[in-house]
């Protein structure tokens, strides 16, 4: 049975439509990662599939339930999930352990504090005030209070926003330690890099709907070729070679020329770049930046949309 | 039993607010420290010695003395400019112009000067030998129940119930939305019932702590006591305390941010903090306005811990008080449970 099934999800705000027509099933026993820019309708999503924004239209079915049934059944569901919200601050002057406790007494399932402190490792903190954590800690507690419930489904609203990276790989850890125990999650994100460490599958998101799916390594392979070339040039006027000219470099599948900078996704670099040099040396032009990477999911996005997925 | 929501709900909101040492002056020391300064500031003392003057001109000297002699009285010899001065700010109550006839001149809209006058012209009087006709003696009375102060501890203490009750419950709902505490809460499975309860619940343990404290200073500081029986105290209390709890928890249902939120508990508490008896008797307002004053939840509530302390009324008499206390607090539960903003 699939963990979260919706189709043809609709939310509309005063003067923009937030989701437009959105179909997702996430699996039980996956980590589904919905990406994209900010503004993409990724939170209107995971809001209205946690149950606390209605949808203009669709359905949306979690753990096989529909929202708004009764009181008791929205409440029987809820004892399922655990939810880790974007901007919620949870109370300053409470400790650690006081909020723990504070959210295990709404459940009836729940684990002990000491067993939930210890999943996300803030067992030394237990005593302290929530306003003196650090960002990383305030943000392994919201997770703490969402595993509380020992939940089957996990939803998480950029969980890693803000943090260093330290703070997010130990985050991380504990996604990967839920999933692996056979919890499903839903995460949202702008960082490709989260996605692919974490997710199954990936669900890239732009104004509202969903514009590719799949596993990162099958998104990335969507490329058709595995390795991205960059380079800019210190005297472009006159001197830049025509994207036609690019695109016939041997290895090269395609060009994505930028104000800055130049991409070129090839399938191999050993070929394309000395050939890229030959040409820009018949041009007279100079080379300012030259880099290749493996491709990314930002490559992806980029390749779909033409625009860069953190200033999108 | 530790561990039912509305046990850790409670213990939340009241560790949120015994963690934060301004709200504890203003709900524990800020009444004490406003009874003390008014009890000491209106003490009975009557209205003391009274200043005059006598204008500088012939035959000022003997009348001068005259009017020294009277307990009631301090007279002094003022040139023209001088006297007019101090009669205009009010430093001296009375000026007396020697002469045929005696002129006083004075300010009649004031108490003080118009004692000064009649004690004035009375010292005058006898000293040209006027008999008294009948014979007379005073008798004084000082007793509890009729200071200034038995009337203020009253009403320190409603204005006290109100001010913690809509800020204690508007002030943590609303911080509790900007936060998207409330929404996180709403992720859970947790009763909304639960939610509202606790704060109904932590405002009574801590309103036993407040009246403790006030009731308390009363009596050791100016003997204030409690005329009627403490159990009526505690119900009449209990009901103010709910009745305010509802109206914050009205006042607080739509809010988003905390500055509209305090706009609202001002534009609520400032006309009852003016109108309704707090510190002087609202029978000084024009007829007019009498039903409307006597129709706010803290008239009501001021009007029945008065009767209870001062004057020992039972619970039984103070019917239409209490129903003015319960009515505005069901009705604004009620509303505020209709129209309550959970996000």
């Amino acid at each position: 049975m699939a963990a979260i099934r919706c189709t043809n999800l609709v939310k509309r705000y005063a003067d923009v439509v937030a989701v437009a027509g959105l179909d997702l099933t996430v699996d039980a026993g996956e980590c589904f990662g919905l990406l994209g820019p900010n503004g993409a309708g990724k939170t209107t999503t995971i809001e209205i599939l946690e149950g606390l924004t209605p949808p203009d239209a669709g359905d949306v079915a979690v753990l096989g339930v529909r929202w708004g049934g009764s009181g008791a059944a929205d409440r029987a569901l809820r004892e399922r999930l655990g939810v880790q919200l974007q901007e919620t601050q949870l109370a300053d002057k409470l400790t650690v352990e006081e909020t723990v406790r504070l959210f295990r007494s709404f459940y009836r399932n729940s684990h002990t504090v000491d067993q939930v402190l210890a999943l996300v490792e803030l067992e030394e903190k237990r005593g302290a005030w929530v306003g003196k954590l650090s960002g990383g800690q305030k943000q392994r507690l919201a997770v703490a209070c969402a595993l509380v419930s020992r939940p089957e489904l996990l939803f998480l609203d950029e969980p890693t926003t803000g943090l260093d990276p330290q703070s997010r790989r130990q985050l991380w850890e504990v996604v990967l330690r839920f999933r692996g125990a056979g919890g499903t999650v839903l995460l949202t994100t702008h960082y490709m890099e989260e996605a692919e460490r974490l997710c199954d599958r990936v669900a890239i998101m732009d104004h509202g709907k969903v514009i590719a799916l799949g596993t990162p390594t099958e998104l990335i392979a969507s490329l058709g070729a595995e390795h991205v070339v960059e380079f800019a040039l210190a005297n472009g006027a006159g001197h830049a070679p025509l994207p036609e000219e690019l695109a016939a470099l041997p290895g090269v599948q395609a060009v994505r020329p930028a104000p800055d900078r130049t991409a070129l996704t090839v399938t191999a670099v050993h070929r394309a770049v000395p050939a890229l040099l030959a040409l820009l040396e018949r041009r007279g032009a100079e080379l300012s930046m030259l880099a290749t990477h493996h491709a990314t999911l930002e490559d992806v996005f980029v390749s779909l949309t033409g625009r860069q997925l953190r200033d999108a | 039993m530790r561990d039912h929501p509305l046990v850790q709900l409670t213990l939340a909101r009241m560790r949120e607010f015994y963690r934060e040492p301004e709200a504890i002056f203003w709900v524990f020391g800020f009444p004490l420290v406003l009874a003390f300064a008014l009890g000491i500031a209106f003490r009975n003392r009557g209205p003391g010695e009274l200043k005059v003057a006598v204008l500088r001109t012939p035959g000022d000297s003997a009348i001068a003395v005259a009017l020294d002699r009277s307990p009631a009285l301090v007279a002094a010899v003022l040139d023209s400019a001088e006297a007019r001065a101090q009669l205009r700010t009010g430093r001296i109550a009375l000026l007396v112009v020697p002469g045929e006839p005696i002129v006083y001149r004075y300010d009649s809209t004031r108490t003080e000067s118009r004692l000064a006058r009649l004690e004035a012209d009375e010292v005058l009087q006898r000293a040209r030998g006027r008999p008294d006709v009948a014979s007379v003696r005073d008798e004084r009375v000082v007793e509890p129940g009729s200071r200034y102060i038995d009337f203020l501890i009253p009403g320190l203490l409603g204005m006290n119930l109100m001010g913690s009750g809509l800020w204690g419950v508007g002030f943590s709902v609303v911080q509790a939305r900007t936060k998207k505490l409330l929404k996180r809460f709403m992720a859970t499975p947790m009763r909304r019932s639960h939610y509202l309860t606790s704060f109904v619940l932590s405002r009574l343990l801590f309103l036993f702590l407040e009246i403790a404290a006030l009731v308390g200073f009363g009596w050791l500081m100016f003997r204030v006591g409690v005329r009627g029986s403490l159990g009526s105290l505690a119900l009449v209390t209990v009901l103010g305390a709910l009745s305010f709890a509802g109206l914050g928890m009205l006042v607080a249902s739509r809010a988003r941010t905390i500055e509209a939120v305090s706009g609202l508990m001002n534009l609520v508490m400032l006309p009852m903090w003016i109108l309704s008896g707090t510190f002087f008797s609202y029978a000084r307002f024009p007829d007019a306005v009498q039903p409307f004053v006597k129709a706010l939840p803290l008239t009501a509530l001021n009007d029945a811990l008065r009767a209870v302390m001062i004057d020992g009324t039972g619970l039984l008499r103070l019917g239409a008080p209490l129903a003015i206390v319960a009515g505005w607090g069901a009705v604004s539960f009620v509303v505020a449970l209709k129209i309550f903003r959970w996000r």
